[in-house]
């Protein structure tokens, strides 16, 4: 069972990254013309791409998705308000601290920050500035769950917190630093990907299965876009504040 | 009998003189081969990553063990489940540094040196048009990923359910790989341009709250997760080397303030495009109707 799972996760992880290396290499060949230089390092590194997508794959759906949606549903008809909201926050905190797109791109930032001389160039201040970027997004991505927990609760229509979120970041941008814009937009979209998605949505869809009168197809979604909203606000004020 | 087992003492001293230079070699070609430093290199990256991924086990297991008050079924499985994931992000992440990261930079700069667009930066200046190919490639990148996204096929096939068959799968998944291609692509406009950044964001805010009031209702919790949807682990990091490689490499710009910014763009348009077919397809069915009635 294992074996034909694996295989399965194995394919599944070439296909995620066919489509780049295609577009790579009818570029190369057809646009560019040219070898693709240090193939062997290429080839290296996609290999442990492959590897790694295809264990944290596996892993995630022999652990933490089975168990993460069966507490979002018994988190939802429980029926009590403190817990789910206290759950709410911290599945979202957690599964954003996890989430390895995050911890890539916050390296990345801190890489550029510190050539653009906003901090020190030393490893310790990289890390912390990578460090308190993703606390940043994880707090604003456990925020969301708990609006997008009160929403499905109360039956706010989804438009109401995501047109907020607008709101709150076209009024914020023109007092945020100008080196922040670009990393806290994109914060937004990078915290909900792999690990942080699936949860949220089987809590947005627990939830509206277990209350009366909500739609789990209508009003389940919606969460996940608001969760992509709030780190946008959060780092552009974290951008201010540091 | 006592006598062998003397003559092995005195032997001894010899034998571990000879062994441990050649224990000491081994180790010594260890060290330069690199192997040892992987090893290590790889068990901090290890730790770093179960200070990463430790907080949501202990969410889970802790609200699982002490809220719900139930046991946890299959512990074997799942112990070797987190254990998965742990040493998967580690290769992930190794594996980008080696590949991804280099091949955005590395394509970035190939299709922007002077020599393949043809423009001598000195003699002239340089024209947002003659970076076609740069859109061409951050399109293509974009279109081919989100269209090969298994978490979108299953929001997709949910669409489909909620519509009641109005709004087809494949239909709106191309609809999101369209937006996806084409929000990268003016992403990279913007970033050529040296534009404001807010003020694309701010115009497609405003496209989407217009859209809403027009848009089938049921819809729109999925229209508005779309786009956070196909932003998915290969496409962020990928995306993300190809802005900051070419905010490096065109003239003029600067990585700390253009170097990010796209996959804000890449999240936002997906939405206004699955709005937009959304209603196509509503127009669609009304006409359908209204012309068998």
């Amino acid at each position: 069972m294992f074996k034909n799972r694996f295989i399965k996760y194995l394919l599944g992880s070439c296909r995620d990254l066919a489509p780049i290396f295609a577009v790579v290499l009818i570029f190369q060949n057809l646009v560019i013309k040219q070898p693709l230089p240090d193939l062997a390092n290429l080839i290296e590194g996609s290999l442990f791409l492959i590897i790694g997508l295809t264990l944290f794959v596996q892993g995630l759906e022999l652990s933490l998705f089975p168990l993460g949606e069966d507490m979002a549903y018994d988190f939802a008809r429980k029926g009590s308000l403190f817990w789910l909201v206290l759950f709410a926050f911290s599945l979202g905190f957690c599964a954003a601290i996890a989430e390895p797109a995050l911890i890539a791109a916050a390296q990345q930032a801190a890489h550029i920050a510190s050539q653009g001389h906003i901090i020190d160039s030393g490893d310790a201040a990289k890390a912390d500035y990578a460090l308190g970027l993703r606390v940043t997004v994880a707090l604003s991505v456990g925020f969301a769950l708990i609006v997008g927990v009160l929403r499905i609760i109360r039956g706010w229509p989804v438009y109401v917190p995501v047109f907020i979120g607008y709101l709150c970041v076209a009024v914020i941008t023109p007092f945020a630093p100008k080196e922040i814009i670009g990393i806290a937009y994109d914060a937004g979209g990078i915290a909900t990907s792999s690990i942080t998605v699936p949860l949220v949505t089987a809590l947005g869809v627990g939830l509206a299965t277990a209350i009366k009168g909500r739609n789990p197809l209508t009003d389940g979604f919606g969460m996940v876009v608001f969760a992509s909203q709030t780190p946008i606000v959060f780092v552009l004020a974290y951008g201010m504040a540091v | 009998m006592i006598d062998e087992m003397i003559r092995l003492m005195a032997a001894l001293p010899e034998a571990a003189r000879n062994i441990f230079p050649m224990i000491a070699a081994v180790a010594d070609h260890l060290l330069h081969s690199g192997l040892i430093e992987g090893l290590i290199n790889f068990a901090l990256k290890l730790g770093e990553t179960c200070r990463d991924v430790l907080p949501i086990a202990v969410t889970i297991l802790g609200f699982q063990l002490l809220v719900i008050r139930r046991p946890i079924a299959h512990p074997r499985k799942i112990l070797i489940g987190f254990a998965s994931v742990l040493i998967g992000i580690v290769f992930f992440l190794k594996g980008l540094d080696m590949a991804l990261f280099p091949l955005g930079d590395l394509m970035a700069a190939q299709l922007t040196t002077p020599e393949f667009i043809g423009v001598d930066p000195v003699a002239g200046k340089i024209d947002w048009r003659d970076y076609v190919w740069v859109y061409v490639f951050a399109a293509s990148i974009g279109f081919t990923t989100a269209l090969a996204e298994p978490s979108l096929l299953a929001v997709a096939l949910r669409a489909e359910q909620i519509s009641g068959g109005t709004i087809r799968a494949w239909g709106l998944r191309f609809s999101v790989a369209l937006g996806v291609g084409f929000g990268i692509a003016l992403g990279i406009f913007r970033l050529v341009t040296g534009e404001e950044f807010s003020l694309f964001i701010v115009a497609g805010y405003i496209m989407v709250m217009i859209q809403t009031r027009f848009a089938p209702k049921l819809i729109l919790g999925l229209a508005y997760d779309s786009g956070a949807v196909t932003t998915s682990m290969v496409t962020v990091p990928m995306i993300t080397a190809l802005g900051l490689g070419l905010a490096k490499a065109i003239p003029g710009r600067d990585p700390l303030l253009d170097g990010f910014g796209l996959i804000a763009f890449a999240a936002l348009f997906p939405v206004i495009a699955v709005l937009s077919y959304a209603q196509i397809a509503q127009w669609l069915n009304k006409a359908d109707l209204l012309s068998k009635t």
